[in-house]
């Protein structure tokens, strides 16, 4: 299993902070169209990911354990 | 703990005295706080919600590259979170160099990178209606809707 996390507007989307799934093996583009449709997110494709802390690309493999964040452009300051 | 994340109010001194040290000759402090009106648009208050442990990690990367850039710099972060009023601060920032007109430089280059590759994000509250709000800068910085690449790791 791996921890997904939503934030802002994707967790108000998602109806939840966080969910875990079977996603190992996956890559990041995979898991946004899984999501995308299980969880009826608009646009989670455009959406930038981080896997443990750091920004990843949508072709990074997933392993087991990780934790995957997707992060909607950033409004802090 | 030069870089955190805050529920609480933010001290703004004590932020300032992380960065003192014997060789600057300048510490200059930038202090971000919730505006009224955007574009004539009369905001009520804002959320401010973060992704702690990366947005924490990410303050300490703008650290780490300030210092690279500005040899002998020394930087402090504190970003709230949660709701603010108007006026309340969201966010201070205090560099340290020798030299004064690095201090400036450096100062202004942390507030923007913030804005970049900081997971934090503002729920604005309005009289009629609320959201979160997205690309702050309204520049085309997240044309894919990620930060370039460049801006990930240099």
């Amino acid at each position: 299993m791996i921890k997904v996390l939503f934030f802002a507007h994707l967790r108000d989307e998602a109806g939840q902070e966080s969910v875990e799934v079977e996603a190992a093996g996956k890559s990041i583009a995979e898991l946004k169209q899984e999501l995308a449709s299980a969880y009826g997110i608009q646009k989670l494709d455009a959406v930038m990911a981080a896997v443990n802390e750091e920004f990843a690309d949508d072709d990074e493999v997933i392993k087991e354990g990780d934790t995957v964040a997707f992060i909607p452009p950033v409004s802090g300051g | 703990m030069n870089f955190e994340i805050s529920k609480e109010p933010i001290n703004i001194q004590a932020v300032i005295d992380k960065v003192v040290q014997r060789e600057a000759g300048a510490i200059t402090t930038f202090i971000g706080t919730v505006r009224e009106l955007t574009h004539g648009k009369k905001t009520l208050y804002l959320i401010y919600e973060a992704y702690e442990s990366m947005a924490v990690r990410k303050l300490e990367q703008i650290g780490q590259e300030i210092e690279e850039k500005w040899p002998g710099s020394m930087v402090a972060i504190s970003h709230r979170v949660g709701k603010l009023d108007i006026t309340d601060v969201a966010v201070v920032i205090a560099v340290s160099t020798p030299h004064r007109a690095d201090a400036y430089e450096a100062n202004r280059y942390a507030i923007e990178r913030i804005k970049e590759i900081v997971p934090i994000w503002k729920k604005e509250h309005w009289e009629d209606g609320q959201e979160w709000i997205g690309n702050q800068k309204e520049t085309v910085a997240y044309p894919t809707g990620k930060p370039e690449e460049a801006d990930l790791n240099d």
